[in-house]
């Protein structure tokens, strides 16, 4: 079980796992996560299930390489098991046909952007998908993207690659030139924040995937609570899908940052520790 | 249970059990004073994990049972959610045979070494007991006697594995492996079942392991119980969801017959007061978690904890002198229980109130925050408290705290745990939408057999009671698989 079947590298930082999870690809459905814990000493994460094949019985993961447990994990060879995974988590998304569906997604957030999109391009929607990264070599999944997608802009922050600028540049001018009727934003709480500020001008309902800080993954905890329309939600079994417009993004940011010495210094250890 | 206390009855005039009667006269007994459960120095264990209570040697464990009177009407088994024969395992310590002492206990319990040392046995067993109830002395201390047993039995290396006879090929599945779960599962195995476990998390145990630390219980303790129910022929697995990687509908077509949920307490409780969604507050399931099942104190595992100069736990209960007592080993300078009532009210277990006092613990009693205050990063700095009295009783039938107006004042502290209390763990019935839940989320079940509206489905532990303790957790998986039995036995109807 969690046998580790193949890995690409999408990127320098990017990593794309497929992993043997059969009861997992079964059940997954767009928008799923799991938990993933490597080593018997190691922590729980929660991962957007990307992509899965039910047939081969495979989840497919990407890791963005950021700290110590998604460094371990982006060092794991075909062959070597995940010690730990457990899914799929959280609510599925809300799939109907809404009309045009606007879905940007920044950085590694397009990973757990596509099987929604997918899903979404099922159902008839037409989908304009706005892609956003520092530079070319952070876009991932593009041809994926495109597949699926009615129309593909892609935004640089240092324009290597589509036009330069944020991610709210080229939605906007997406929303100037087609009527929108719902927007999906996931990437970074920063991003969405702001893709969220500027869909709310626009009256354009907007739904963004969170990513925060979990535990167990499996409502016990409440590591994960965010402020949603003034309430205490919690991302892993009331999430973590939720109206964009009603999340306190700036409590979100703060909140990720809750470990951020000890993430820096298990870090650096594990740094030292693999040289 | 008659049946059961018969037996009792007949045990009782086994002819070791008179010789042992007639070895003392009730008087000689009644005058030996009660056991002290011996303790590492206080000082010495808030700076380790070291286990607080060291536990009883033969000769005084052999002492304390020869307290016991051994009545003919015996109220303590009453008093037992699982109904252990407490004189006839009382009685075996007595008579120096701690092997049977501990058999008898395994034979209505099957996680004897946790309830000796977690049992609120001074509101259970030893509030039933003779002494305690018509003479007015300390009760016979079954709790250390059940510990000492227990852990005799573990030590020897002797560990007795009840023979499973008639095996009945059906099949059950056990939802959760904490405390209810372990407990159905130990009783159906014996009826003949074949039983899996099924757990979320990637430890077995549930709250044994992730909740009561390592002080209070120590983890091995109860991994040697799991591995008495594994060597019982009990199957477990891991990180499995039930109505999430596997549902109700998979376990049916794999051919399980019969369903016991014990899903355990979920989202914790938060005040909703101005300030609590600050860095550096977080709920004492996600403290206690980090701490006891991701080892996230010792510097070689991955997971952090967040540490505190000045600690404030929210809350009088177990969970909360749990969570005061780690931050005060994880080196609080100020580890502080604030609570709304006084120490009359507190729902903690006296012991851990008293272990706390010892380990300098701060009780700030009649206290309540009412916000928090933070630093630039978001990381919460100070508390605001409001002093307050206790007025007339309320629906608890405890005294209602009431504030007192302008009495708040401000205090420092750059951690918080809130332990205020839990909501069911909402899974299980978010996944079956035709189960029937109370209004607070937890399961509806019937009082005699714990049988929820679906039939073959049974659920106990704090997903049917909201927060409980660990030995109801367990009468209720003892109660749902005699109902399990009868369920199957009785051709599937309900």
């Amino acid at each position: 079980m969690n046998r580790i079947v193949e890995k690409i590298n999408l990127s320098e930082l990017v990593v794309k796992l497929s992993i043997e999870a059969p009861e997992i690809a079964k059940k997954r459905k767009a928008g799923h996560f799991v938990i993933v814990k490597i080593g018997k000493k190691g922590e729980r994460i929660p991962l957007t299930i990307s992509q899965a094949d039910e047939h081969s019985g495979t989840i497919t993961l990407i890791i963005q390489k950021v700290g110590t447990t998604s460094h371990k994990l982006a060092a794991l060879e075909p062959g070597d098991h995940v010690t730990d995974l457990v899914g799929p988590l959280g609510h599925a998304t809300h799939i109907e046909n809404k009309g045009t569906i606007l879905c940007a997604g920044g950085g590694v957030g397009i990973a757990p952007l596509l099987p929604i999109v997918e899903a979404l391009k099922e159902a008839g929607n037409k989908i304009i998908l706005v892609l956003g990264a520092r530079s070319k070599d952070l876009i991932i999944l593009e041809d994926e993207i495109r597949k699926v997608s009615d129309e593909v802009v892609i935004m640089t922050d240092d324009g290597s690659y589509g036009q330069k600028g944020l991610i709210t540049k080229g939605m906007e001018d997406v929303i100037m030139k087609n009527r929108i009727d719902l927007a999906y934003a996931i990437g970074p709480a920063i991003m969405m924040k702001y893709c969220s500020l500027l869909t709310k001008k626009h009256a354009i309902p907007t739904i963004a995937s969170l990513n925060t800080i979990m535990v167990d993954g499996t409502g016990m905890c409440g590591a994960c609570r965010v402020t949603v329309g003034n309430k205490t939600r919690f991302v892993c079994v009331d999430g973590p899908e939720f109206n964009a417009h009603e999340v306190d993004f700036d409590e979100l940011l703060m909140r990720l940052g809750a470990y951020k010495e000890e993430e820096y210094s298990s870090f650096k250890e594990y740094s030292q520790a693999i040289k | 249970m008659i049946s059961e206390n018969e037996g009792s009855v007949n045990k009782r005039n086994e002819p070791w059990r008179q010789e042992l009667r007639s070895r003392l006269k009730a008087k000689e007994r009644s005058l030996i004073a009660r056991v002290k459960m011996p303790e590492v120095d206080a000082d010495e264990r808030s700076k380790s994990t070291v286990e607080v209570n060291i536990g009883l040697n033969a000769e005084i464990a052999r002492r304390e049972a020869s307290r016991c009177l051994d009545c003919v009407n015996p109220a303590c088994i009453e008093g037992c959610p699982v109904g252990i024969d407490i004189p006839r395992f009382v009685k075996y310590i007595e008579a120096g045979e701690f092997l049977n002492a501990a058999r008898t206990l395994k034979e209505t319990n099957s996680l004897p070494a946790v309830c000796g040392r977690v049992c609120p046995q001074e509101i259970q067993c030893e509030a039933k007991c003779i002494y305690a109830e018509k003479m007015n002395k300390e009760p016979v201390a079954i709790g250390h006697l059940e510990r000492f047993a227990a852990d005799f039995e573990q030590q020897s290396g002797k560990i007795h594995i009840p023979e499973i006879t008639g095996k009945n090929n059906l099949k059950v599945a056990v939802i959760g492996s904490g405390p209810a779960g372990l407990s159905a599962a130990g009783d159906l195995v014996k009826m003949g079942y074949n039983v899996k476990v099924f757990e979320a998390l990637h430890e077995l145990g549930g709250v044994l392991k992730y909740g009561i630390p390592e002080f209070r219980l120590p983890n091995s303790i109860v991994d040697v119980e799991i591995e008495s129910l594994k060597k019982m022929g009990v199957e477990f697995e891991t990180n499995i969801v039930i109505g999430k990687t596997l549902t109700f509908e998979d376990l049916k077509n794999e051919g399980y017959k019969a369903f016991f949920v014990g899903s355990g307490a979920g989202l914790p409780n938060f005040m909703n007061i101005p300030g609590e969604d600050y860095n550096g507050i977080l709920s004492s399931n996600e403290y206690l978690t980090r701490v006891n099942l991701m080892g996230a104190s010792q510097s070689d595992y991955d997971t952090p904890v967040l540490k505190g100069k000045h600690v404030a736990v929210i809350g009088g209960g177990n969970t909360a002198m749990d969570s005061v007592r780690t931050a005060k080993r994880l080196g609080a300078e100020r580890a502080m229980i604030i609570y709304r009532r006084s120490f009359d009210e507190m729902p903690a277990r006296k012991e851990e109130i008293k272990h706390a006092k010892k380990e300098g613990i701060e009780f700030l009693n009649l206290h309540n925050p009412i916000k928090y205050n933070a630093d630039k990063d978001g990381r919460v700095s100070s508390a605001i408290l409001q002093k307050m009295e206790l007025g007339e009783p309320d629906s608890s039938g405890r005294r209602r705290p009431v504030p007192i107006p302008d009495s708040e004042f401000e205090i420092a502290v750059d951690l918080v745990i809130v332990s205020v209390g839990v909501s069911p763990n909402p899974l299980i019935p978010q996944s079956l939408s035709e189960l029937n839940t109370t209004r607070w989320g937890t399961i509806s079940v019937d009082e005699e057999y714990l049988q929820s509206n679906i039939s073959g489905l049974f659920a106990g532990g704090d997903i049917v009671r909201g927060g409980a303790t660990v030995i109801l957790a367990m009468g209720d998986g003892r109660k749902a698989a005699a109902g399990i039995h009868k369920y199957l036995q009785n051709g599937f109807g309900k």
